[in-house]
């Protein structure tokens, strides 16, 4: 068990100090607001020789994920961190890194697409990225920033997945928000996270051919072979979760369940406003109102199966989506549940609700009226609109 | 091997094994296939996206008798960094061995999209040597204009048109963007001159520090040449000055092929296809300016190397 040493630390600071005890090799990143203190807190430890590390810092993220890409083939342990336009020019190379099994870990600080430019949170560089292969996370405050970290890098570069993980946390709500946070003595982490084991690194007796073409003949099977990969990393992650939770008291799953045991009206969602819902949802259960609230922790691979357990008996199911899909009938988490919900053949009513874009703030009095919209959707047997904008003048 | 005098002393090793698809009288494939045999030890290739890269991998076969890794086609330079400083720190950190690293990229991949990756690589100072194939065109997506291409070449997007007879504008110059960078060792090189180029290789593989080497390739397809005639050619773009061969090391300009008595501009042009409308009497402005350009950029190098 862990020293229990509690630290004061923004959400970028946080990562940035489980980067230095996971004894990353390479670093390359590029500046942008709100990830920045993240790099410049790993070049600090780098040039005052408290991590063992190459800082490369380039020219661009595309070329920061690129180098990234080069290194990790070699065998290297490999971190960069980006935000919203930086996330946006990695594209290209997020499915390569994912198909090339490279098994690099990110932090993201989440942030708004332009234009408008905008610096504040929301969830649409992430959201753009979901489909690139990798396996994405969100922590819901500064704690599980550092601990999904780390567990990241073990979950990455297990054998059975070898794929990139993407740690999101919520641009200047957690990236800059100081908390005290309980880390890991460094040889703890050490222990459970031992230098990587690459299963094919450059070998000069036995040369490899990484990123070959592939024709109609061959193309096909690889890319069913990345998806069965990252069906076969949901496994790993809930091992790498109990273990980590032996190691430090905090266990991890890809959901977290709170008053789910007889929720009529349940609400789920990405990131920082998880605490926002499970503190009203607290006042609410005290008037003996059944509401449940469902924190996602892990996103890509989507945790179908364990969704649907919490979902059985619940009237209305209320999706929160910091993230348009343009011209869709909803967010992409909406989306996304919606297709879960309906092969389970489960059927709640489903609300979903858009806010917080470019930072606009989810506040109390916001959820009290979702839920309340809830509780009436519940009533009614129906809703009278499936999707709700909040905190915006219409 | 270290430096050789004669072809005779080229190693025998073949690094680039025979089967790949690359057409017969590729350039590129000679270029490649002379480069890798200056290797000096382990060495990773870094690909970009191009010619070469297609042709020599078609999965589940390989060319490549060396680590080869390719991502993307704008990024090899950066790939390369990211190879190059994690052996760097895992010799110090777990005595790994560390290899010699080398991007290879087409003039495409390197003079246009690939750029600033380059640039970048070259301003953090990696070790690493840049090896740019210029077949003056993006062959790989048939034959369309890049930075590279010369003045009035046709091509698929500047074909020699009744109105604009090809390409208007002015190649870019590499190895000066290479020496604005201030790297210790930048050089252009000629298949149609095998031992200087694998001793430039070997050198810029000596050399601490990002090196640049540019080797003309020419294309059978792309230039509408004869396949026999792909080193003729090559050999003619020096012997007409169209293609200098020279060195930049710390600073200093060095013309490793003089040429005293140029050969006249046409006898280059009149073997290629890309070139044919420029000898048309209507097109002599545009074949004067592509002159214009050789002078210049010759009597440049001559005053930069103190002759
Ligand atoms: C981002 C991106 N844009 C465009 C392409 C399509 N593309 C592939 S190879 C190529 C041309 C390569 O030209 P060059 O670098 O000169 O090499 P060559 O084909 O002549 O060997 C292009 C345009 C691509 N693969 N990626």
């Amino acid at each position: 068990m862990s020293g229990n040493k509690v630290l004061g630390l923004s959400g970028n600071e946080a990562v940035a100090y489980a980067i230095k005890q996971a004894n990353v090799d390479v670093i390359a990143a590029y500046p942008i607001t709100p990830q920045t203190i993240i790099v410049e807190r790993l070049s600090e430890y780098v040039n005052n020789g408290e991590l063992n590390a190459a800082f490369i810092p380039v020219e661009s993220e595309h070329s920061a994920i690129s180098t990234c890409v080069g290194a990790s083939l070699t065998g290297a342990r490999v971190f960069t961190a980006t935000s919203s336009q930086g996330l946006a020019l990695m594209h290209e190379i997020l499915h390569i890194a994912a198909s090339l099994r490279a098994p690099i870990v990110m932090a993201i600080a989440n942030r708004a697409l332009s234009a408008p430019i905008n610096i504040h949170c929301d969830h649409s560089d992430i959201m753009n990225a979901r489909d690139t292969g990798w396996i994405i996370m969100f922590a819901e405050n500064v704690q599980e920033a550092y601990d999904l970290v780390l567990q990241a890098f073990k979950i990455a570069e297990s054998h059975e997945v070898l794929l990139p993980v993407a740690v999101n946390l919520d641009g200047f709500i957690l990236s800059h928000s100081l908390e005290g946070v309980n880390v890991l003595d460094d040889d703890e982490v050490s222990k459970f996270l031992p230098k990587r084991q690459p299963i094919y690194p450059v070998d000069f007796e036995k040369p490899v051919t990484y990123g070959p073409l592939a024709l109609p003949d061959y193309f096909f099977e690889i890319k069913r072979q990345q998806a069965e990969a990252m069906e076969g990393a949901k496994p790993v992650i809930e091992r790498v979760g109990i273990e980590y939770g032996k190691l430090s008291n905090r266990e991890y799953k890809p959901i977290k369940a709170f008053g789910m045991e007889d929720a009529e009206v349940a609400v789920v969602a990405l990131g920082s406003s998880v605490g926002t819902l499970r503190a009203v949802a607290r006042r609410f259960r005290k008037k003996g109102r059944k509401i449940g609230v469902l924190g996602l922790t892990l996103f890509r691979p989507f945790p179908r199966e364990e969704l649907i357990k919490y979902l059985e008996g619940v009237k209305v199911l209320i999706i929160l989506d910091r993230a348009i899909s343009y011209g869709s009938s909803g967010g992409p988490l909406y989306l996304e549940i919606a297709g879960v919900l309906y092969r389970s053949g489960l059927r709640p009513i489903v609300l979903n609700v858009i806010y917080g874009l470019g930072g606009r703030d989810l506040r109390p009095s916001d959820v009290e009226a979702i839920y309340e919209e809830g509780f009436k959707c519940a009533e009614r047997g129906r809703a009278e609109r499936e999707l709700l904008w909040v905190g915006v003048r219409e | 091997m270290s430096f050789i005098k004669t072809i005779k002393d080229i190693p025998k090793e073949e690094y680039l094994a025979p089967g790949h698809r690359l057409c017969a009288g590729c350039g590129a494939a000679i270029a490649i296939r002379l480069a890798l045999k200056a290797l000096r030890g382990p060495t990773v290739i870094v690909n970009a996206t191009g010619c070469i890269e297609v042709a020599t991998t078609i999965y589940p076969y390989t060319s490549w008798r060396v680590p080869w890794i390719h991502v993307a086609f704008e990024n090899a330079a950066a790939v390369a960094s990211g190879v190059a400083e994690a052996f760097k720190i895992m010799e110090k950190k777990y005595g790994v061995k560390r290899p010699d690293v080398i991007a290879i990229g087409g003039d495409g991949g390197t003079f246009d999209i690939g750029l600033q990756a380059l640039s970048g690589a070259l301003e953090r100072g990696h070790k690493m040597l840049y090896i740019c194939y210029d077949n003056e065109a993006y062959m790989n997506t048939g034959i369309q204009r890049s930075g590279a291409t010369p003045r009035g070449a046709a091509t698929t997007t500047s074909p020699a048109g009744r109105v604009i007879p090809g390409k208007l504008e002015r190649k870019k110059d590499l190895i000066e963007i290479a020496v604005a960078h201030g790297v210790p060792y930048a050089a252009t090189a000629s298949i149609a001159y095998p031992v200087d180029y694998i001793n430039k290789v070997r050198k810029a593989l000596e050399t601490e520090g990002p090196t640049v080497i540019h080797v003309l390739t020419p294309c059978v397809p792309g230039w509408r040449i004869d396949p026999s005639q792909t080193i003729t050619i090559a050999r003619l773009a020096v012997e007409t000055l169209v293609f200098p061969v020279y060195e930049v090391e710390n600073g200093k300009y060095r013309i490793n092929v003089m040429v005293k008595k140029p050969k006249p501009l046409e006898e280059y042009l009149k073997l290629q296809g890309r070139f044919k409308h420029l000898l048309l009497p209507e097109n002599k402005w545009l074949l004067d300016k592509l002159k214009e350009d050789v002078k210049w950029k010759w009597e440049r190098l001559l005053k930069l190397s103190n002759l």
